[in-house]
């Protein structure tokens, strides 16, 4: 196991250093509060949905996030107005995380016109640029230049913002990433690429699939770029380290290599019935067990005494119930029409400009 | 009106858009301080400056996923590609991401970008840097093609793809380059989707794009001295969209056509156009639709063969012979 599992103690002391750290210091309770219940929202999101997909309600795949809610929680709780986000195909925790709302979410699951995409992304394809949150991408690493160019277009424009561009440790290997590293050191860009590094790409394990010295961050020396390795079940960590790389995007333009270590506790997506075969069900149950990041923060939140069991359990039957109402509301949207087949695929033909009333873009008939 | 190149045409039209919008950036290998491996861009870093023409590491499919994610927040880079053949290592941004975050995203996000850059073969470079991928670009719902034959559409097309606001790809051509022909001097657009009777005729139809378009005028011209026959030649400029009307207008006029086309055979833009024809004009055809396509193998180095693999006024010439 290329992770190292740190003794209890160990985390116990790195984790009341980072609670100190100022960005946490300034974690009002009830911001705090919040954390946990963005974290129930995303796990009772995805049991809903994992229950309706199996129930045949939705298409496609269905790559849950479950084990690594804190990674998107902890991280996009430190966006500004000018932070952007972007990520990969398990992209249903960072969509909850920055403020979309589970009606929207569940129904593009449902494939219903009520969707994010109207019913033409999936699972995979969530965006809310309104929201700073760019996708949402299906290809492994494709979405690693994108996120350099957000963070081109934020220093073009003279912005003091960045780009968090979420990637997993299966991403690594492909090319256009390491390409999207140059570029980034070269020009100075204020990208931080965040790898949720789960320990598998899709069955295949970290040992299996990555070559490196130290840790997969690492690599980022090569490139002179800064990096470092997080404990992702921490949300004080997670915050802290996050902030520094945030600090030096905004303050000196630079781009980050982040690492988080964390664990999904389904496959790789819904229809890898093999989840279990590749890895030792005990190491399962003891993620679940001991690594938990919304056991951990509940205990963290009750050790700071902010919060009491019984208000746990509300936050969790609130967030069973967004997610119910959710599921109702997506099974009770209309599906698109078959019309809408043929609207946004060109922005001019769908504004009816004269660029998009002129020559023949679509070619049924 | 003043004869410039093609290649000064293309210049002129990158620089009036950069001096129009402040948010056009070119980006590209050797763009900048090399001015352009084929000199399209010459003189525009040293007028513009470093921020808005921007020199790349080789790295296609990184700068041009850049531009993707740049496009996405409102700036509107145009990308060169030294030869479109280098499209096929950046395949994924440029048809995944370019041409289908629109769709994918409800029509939240619009991706106003432009890639352009020489894709013809003829030039003895060897069959990877020949490609010539109007057909396989053409054939993504989402993204947009031009294939300029002359400077005064190349301009023209340039200016409309650059303020378009979907993903536009110009493809080029460097047998052009230093080819002139008479621009105006007053600003003007060519619209995308729109094709252009390059010659009159009324005996047979020409249909070409790119530098097949010349070719089927010198062919034009050796029928009308030498076999007492009248072709019309139909550029169309643009792939996709396509100006269905003048293609079909010429054949109805003509009642026989020949499509003369620098891809493969293979689902040509050729292809595409005689399902058209048979399709919507088959009463008005008084022959089979016929095409004369680059010679169906991968492009040859040798100079001489490479020059007979393209469309040759002469294999146009004997093909519309045995229809008539």
């Amino acid at each position: 196991m290329a992770k190292e599992l740190r003794s209890d103690m160990e985390v116990l002391l790195e984790t009341k250093s980072f609670a100190d750290a100022a960005i946490n210091r300034g974690l009002t309770p009830e911001k705090k509060i919040n954390l946990l219940r963005q974290m129930f929202r995303i796990r009772r999101f995805e049991q809903a949905a994992l229950k309706y997909y199996q129930a045949g309600a939705m298409g496609g795949f269905l790559h849950l996030y479950i084990g690594q809610e804190s990674v998107a929680t902890g991280t996009v709780s430190l966006c500004g107005e000018d932070d952007h986000v972007i990520t990969a195909y398990r992209d249903h925790g960072h969509a909850l995380a920055v403020g979309m709302n589970m009606n929207e979410c569940m129904a593009e699951l449902f494939g219903k016109a009520t969707g994010c995409s109207k019913g033409k992304g999936g699972s995979m394809h969530f965006f809310a640029p309104d929201k700073n949150y760019w996708g949402g991408h299906g290809i492994v690493a494709g979405q690693t230049p994108l996120g350099l160019g957000l963070a081109f277009a934020l220093k073009y424009k003279g912005r003091k913002g960045c780009c968090l561009c979420f990637l997993g440790d299966g991403a690594v290997n492909q090319g256009v990433y390491h390409e999207s590293l140059n570029l980034a050191s070269l020009w100075n860009l204020p990208v931080i690429y965040i790898i949720e590094n789960n320990q598998y790409s899709m069955g295949t394990s970290l040992e299996r699939s990555s070559a490196f010295k130290n840790c997969l961050a690492a690599r980022a020396e090569s490139y002179n770029i800064e990096w470092d390795r997080i404990n992702g079940e921490d949300i004080y960590e997670i915050r802290a380290k996050t902030w520094q790389a945030m600090q030096r995007a905004h303050k000196e333009s630079r781009p980050t290599v982040l690492e988080m270590e964390t664990y999904r506790y389904y496959g790789h997506s819904v229809a890898d019935a093999n989840a279990k075969k590749y890895r030792d069900p005990q190491e399962i149950e003891k993620y679940k067990k001991f690594h938990d990041p919304l056991q951990l923060w509940q205990k963290k939140l009750m050790e700071e005494n902010l919060i009491n069991e019984e208000q746990i359990g509300a936050l969790d039957a609130e967030a069973k119930a967004e997610a119910d109402a959710a599921v109702k509301f997506a099974e009770e949207s209309p599906l698109p029409e078959k019309a809408d087949i043929f609207a946004d695929v060109y922005y001019e033909v769908d504004r009816q400009t004269p660029a998009g009333r002129t020559g023949k873009h679509f070619f049924n008939d | 009106m003043a004869q410039i190149t093609y290649r000064k045409a293309l210049n002129d039209a990158l620089a009036e858009e950069l001096t129009r919008d402040e948010n056009v950036v070119l980006i590209g290998e050797e763009v900048a301080r090399y001015n352009g491996a084929y000199k399209v861009t010459e003189g525009l870093w040293e007028r513009f400056g470093d921020k808005r023409v921007v020199d790349t590491p080789i790295s296609e499919a990184g700068f041009i996923g850049l531009g993707v994610g740049a496009s996405m927040l409102g700036i509107r880079p145009v990308i060169e590609l030294m030869f479109w053949s280098f499209a096929y290592v950046a395949y994924d941004q440029i048809v995944n991401n370019a041409g289908c975050v629109r769709y994918m995203s409800g029509g939240l996000i619009n991706c106003p970008i432009v890639i352009r850059g020489p894709a013809n073969g003829g030039t003895n470079v060897g069959a990877t840097h020949s490609h010539t991928p109007e057909s396989i670009l053409a054939n993504n719902p989402g993204v947009k093609v031009v294939c300029p034959a002359t400077a005064y559409d190349a301009k023209g097309l340039m200016k409309s793809a650059i303020r378009d606001n979907d993903p536009v790809f110009v493809m080029e051509n460097t047998l052009l380059y230093g080819e002139t022909w008479e621009v105006p001097d007053e600003e003007y657009l060519i619209p995308l989707g729109v094709a252009d009777v390059k010659r009159a005729g009324a005996d047979v139809s020409l249909i070409a794009h790119g530098r097949a378009v010349l070719t089927s005028l010198k062919a034009a011209e050796i029928l009308a001295s030498e076999h007492n026959l009248n072709a019309e030649v139909v550029d169309l400029r643009s792939i996709r969209p396509l100006d269905e009307e003048t293609i079909l207008q010429s054949v109805r006029k003509t009642h026989r056509a020949v499509l003369v086309d620098e891809n493969k055979p293979f689902c040509a833009v050729s292809a595409q156009i005689a399902a058209l024809i048979q399709e919507k004009a088959f009463d008005d055809l008084d022959a089979p639709v016929l095409r004369v396509c680059a010679l169906d193998a991968p492009a040859i180095y040798s100079p001489p063969l490479e020059k007979m693999q393209l469309p040759t006024p002469e294999r146009v010439v004997e093909k519309v012979l045995s229809l008539v």
